[in-house]
């Protein structure tokens, strides 16, 4: 499935969130994670339902250094 | 001295609010933090690198201050908006520090858009700290949108080019009814002084702090400074006059 993720567009082979993350080899546990899904923000609780479909515009974020 | 900042019905034992960014390295910034004795850190919310997980500032700072997620660089309310709310979710909490801009060479916030931005924000229940112009009436526009304080900026960001304009600083802060933090332009210790001096309730640092030659004293310097010009507004300056008036007594001088 064509995803964009982080604005680039990838063929990932997932179907929520969480599988997702793990195939990207980021640890859901990780605090301080956060991920939006076309625009809205889906909650840590719901990475394991959150159903991705063709095109979704992903955006997986964390705080860095900043003024 | 025990005199706390309320923003939003929280205290804050500094009034001195500091940048995590631009530091030589990690352990000069955690020493920098560590001489403000700032409780309030800015944080940036920014796409994770793809190819493999870092160590983050938050591996560092998480626990040991209270992060403020910003929405710097972003130029849209859409994106402003998006950006507070994974601050939220990835920092657990619902203060924001709302950056705007209009221009990318200036780095002027785009006011319409900011005040929209933050009238979005309070509905969502935001605790909405947003970096504007030094100007009163977009200042109390902010305000009408339930803002819990506003950031004028002193002079351009990153520029250290001090408070440009302290008149209208000063005008801000009689106006207020909220906090007002001076952010942006802080060049050295005697700038955070003046803003404090002026009635500012706050003052936020980052680039001169982290890109000084001793970012650990300079931190140090800004505790201080900071300190000295709240202690100045409390205790009220003296009136400038056009004329000299002699300290000493005029009674009892020889030869007369």
């Amino acid at each position: 499935m064509q995803l964009k993720i982080n604005g680039l567009d990838e063929e990932v082979a997932v179907t929520t969130v969480s599988e997702l993350l793990a195939a990207r080899g980021i640890d859901s546990a990780v605090r301080f994670l956060a991920v939006a899904v076309n625009g809205a923000v889906v909650h840590r609780s719901e990475w394991c339902s959150k159903n991705l479909g063709p095109g979704d515009n992903i955006e997986i974020v964390r705080p860095f250094s900043g003024g | 001295m025990n005199d706390p900042l309320l923003i939003a019905g929280t205290p804050l034992a500094s009034r001195l609010f500091v940048g995590s960014a631009g530091y030589p390295n990690r352990q000069v910034m955690l020493d920098a933090l560590e001489a403000s004795s700032a409780e309030l850190v800015m944080a940036s919310i920014r796409r994770i690198s793809l190819e493999g997980y870092a160590e983050s500032l938050v591996d560092l700072l998480g626990g040991r201050y209270r992060l403020l997620p910003n929405t710097a660089g972003c130029a849209t309310v859409r994106d402003a908006v998006l950006t507070a709310e994974l601050g939220r979710e990835a920092l657990e909490t619902n203060w924001v520090k709302l950056e705007l801009i209009g221009d990318r060479e200036t780095l002027y916030p785009d006011v319409e858009q900011l005040v929209q931005a933050a009238d979005e924000l309070v509905r969502k229940g935001f605790v909405v700290l947003p970096y504007c112009n030094e100007d009163p009436v977009t200042c109390q526009k902010l305000i009408d949108v339930g803002c819990a304080a506003v950031m004028p900026l002193g002079s351009l960001i990153g520029s250290g080019m001090g408070i440009a304009n302290p008149a209208a600083i000063e005008l801000i802060c009689a106006r207020s009814p909220v906090p007002v933090v001076l952010d942006a332009g802080i060049g050295t210790a005697s700038d955070a002084a003046l803003a404090m001096e002026l009635g500012c309730d706050a003052v936020l640092v980052n680039t001169a702090i982290a890109k000084s030659h001793d970012p650990r004293r300079m931190a140090a310097a800004m505790r201080a400074a900071v300190e000295a010009g709240r202690l100045a507004r409390l205790a009220g300056r003296i009136p400038k006059q056009r004329f000299a008036e002699p300290s000493s007594p005029q009674l009892g001088l020889i030869g007369s």
